[in-house]
């Protein structure tokens, strides 16, 4: 009987260690999303009519959103796997113990602390139509461009975005690779096993966890880069860089909640879906490793 | 066999410095030029920005990394002449201060339950926090607005520092650092009559204290360069941190922009410079979704 009471008031304690978290973040995101959901099949003002998928179909034709979802999944797709096999690259050249790793290390990093501003700045003066590229380019007889309002626009910001994320990924890797158990590298090593094979074949298995994390944080990042994009060609800018960012930061203003919220639910899902894709890869290729 | 192997040592060297030099130009470019005369720098980049004072405009870019002449002008514009700048700087901290502390506190709360106490609902709810932890802001915002909506705090400082408080991110790290804890020790302090509480602030909270560093580090960079929220959730331009308020300097008054984002990388550089290996330890750590 005492030790059934006990248990109870240790269940009590639990979720009174936990409440405040969870209660905050019920009323702040979980909550509210129910009420997003309600929104972006409902219409009408003060009393909400239930139009189902209605919202949806809008905002699927709308041109806006078409070009802000377009947009954003040809960036995340090209800057992501970049992002991952670069700092992937990185990490391996660090944990190779070349002289001067630490100060590297130290480098590769401190882009995280750099305001957005400073960088925002910079890459004006770099890509601008009168920017150092260009003068660099006209040296050569080539023509000018104007770097943010071409084809080549979403290259400018991948290069933004590796700047900025790389280090994080790396630090990421660099903690992967030294947890791969140092016997399997040196047993392959006295059979014979090439540099190269024990990359591919022991520390690439090894490492599937990580890729994974990598994969999902860079993807994440790859929607954050609206603030960059924001503030080097403000709200409405050449049409290959209107993110999905954009088209909500814009929404707001107007305030129109179906819309809004259908976008943010389709995100969410998108984004969960995603996620599950990546965790299945993830147990397929790493699950003899896991036991 | 040696030759090639020291070679490509010296190759990889020459890698990494090509990138520690991307890494850090746009950083040493940004400090260097802040000390330089408002005139050299409208001679240097009026062919990029559309610098409104008089004075020589060179109409090609001059990317110069050493002023002609040093000076603290732009400094003492941006600190003294108008307040404008350190109100901002002030807001920023008015918002992270409070955000990394009582995140600290509610998430090491939430994250000790999830560590002592592990039934299926709580797995449930920990997948949760992950997911909603990689939810981008276009998602996650759209609930914010609405709650900040309802209870009237839109426009006020609430609005932004309630929905970070609950941010799950550090619950994860935390939970994450914690279960490494030997169980052994709690077992022996609850044999030795220790409460929960006792055994939360006794041992488990002494044993964090890196990890409690990494997360605050991380956050307070997280939030120290937020753009996103505040355009949403703020109105009125007089709250904005500085991350926001820099970019509408960018154009008119480069040279006050490049001091203004030198004096904001400072508590971020500093808590870098002294922190580097918790950072790290905080980074490496997160490096796995699984438990």
């Amino acid at each position: 009987m005492k030790r059934i009471k006990q248990k109870a008031a240790d269940r009590l304690l639990g979720i009174c260690f936990l409440s405040p978290s969870l209660i905050g973040v019920s009323i702040f995101f979980i909550l509210p999303f129910f009420v997003v959901i309600y929104y972006s099949v409902t219409e009408g003002v003060g009393y909400r009519e239930f139009v189902w998928l209605e919202n949806y179909s809008k905002l699927f034709q709308n041109s806006a959103f078409q070009l802000a979802a377009r947009n954003t999944a040809t960036f995340s797709l090209s800057a992501v796997p970049l992002a991952v096999i670069l700092s992937l690259a990185l990490a391996v050249m660090l944990e190779k113990h070349i002289p001067g790793q630490s100060f590297f290390r130290t480098t590769f990093l401190s882009p995280m602390m750099v305001p957005v501003v400073s960088i925002v700045l910079v890459w004006q003066i770099v890509f601008n139509y009168n920017g150092t590229l260009n003068e660099t380019a006209s040296l050569f007889g080539l023509d000018k461009t104007d770097w943010l309002s071409s084809p080549y626009c979403q290259v400018v910001i991948v290069a933004l975005f590796l700047w900025k994320n790389l280090g994080y990924n790396m630090i990421l890797f660099m903690a992967g690779l030294s947890n791969i158990p140092k016997e399997i590298l040196e047993a392959a090593s006295v059979d014979g096993a090439s540099e190269s094979y024990q990359f591919f074949h022991i520390k690439l298995r090894y490492l599937s966890s990580t890729i994974l994390f990598v994969t999902v944080l860079s993807l994440i990042s790859s929607f954050k880069i609206f603030r960059e994009v924001y503030l080097l060609t403000g709200d409405y800018p050449y049409e290959g860089l209107y993110t999905l960012q954009h088209f909500m930061n814009n929404t707001f203003r107007s305030l129109d909640y179906q819309k809004l919220c259908s976008a943010a639910v389709i995100m969410a899902i998108v984004i969960v879906a995603i996620i599950a894709v990546l965790f299945r890869l993830e147990e397929h290729y790493g699950k003899d490793l896991d036991g | 066999m040696k030759k090639p192997r020291t070679f490509g040592k010296w190759a990889m060297v020459l890698i990494a410095a090509a990138f520690a030099v991307y890494f850090l130009l746009p950083t040493a470019l940004t400090v260097t030029n802040s000390f330089m005369t408002e005139s050299e720098i409208n001679a240097n980049y009026g062919a990029v920005f559309s610098v409104t004072s008089g004075g020589y405009i060179s109409d090609t870019v001059h990317l110069k990394f050493i002023p002609e002449k040093v000076t603290m002008q732009q400094y003492f514009t941006g600190l003294i002449r108008s307040p404008d700048y350190l109100v901002k700087f002030w807001n920023s901290m008015l918002y992270v201060v409070p955000i990394v502390v009582f995140q600290l506190v509610v998430a090491s709360t939430a994250s000790y339950s999830f560590m002592r106490w592990q039934g299926r609902i709580r797995k449930g709810i920990f997948f949760l926090y992950i997911i909603l932890m990689l939810m981008p802001y276009q998602v996650t915002l759209v609930p914010n607005y609405l709650v900040s909506k309802w209870f009237g705090i839109l426009n006020t400082r609430k609005a932004i520092i309630l929905p970070g408080v609950f941010a799950p991110f550090s619950v994860f790290l935390l939970t994450r650092f914690m279960r490494r804890i030997p169980y052994e020790l709690i077992e022996a302090a609850k044999l030795d009559g220790a409460n929960e509480w006792q055994i939360f602030t006794k041992i488990v909270l002494p044993q964090c204290t890196g990890p409690l560093v990494s997360v605050a580090i991380l956050v307070f960079i997280d939030y120290w360069n937020m753009v996103e929220q505040p355009l949403i959730l703020l109105s009125d331009s007089e709250m904005y941190p500085l991350s926001v308020f820099l970019s509408y300097i960018n154009s008119t008054e480069v040279g006050i922009a490049f001091a203004m984002a030198t004096v904001y990388m400072i508590p971020p550089l500093l808590l870098f410079l002294w922190g580097e290996e918790y950072l790290v330890e905080g980074i490496a750590s997160s490096g796995s979704v699984k438990g």
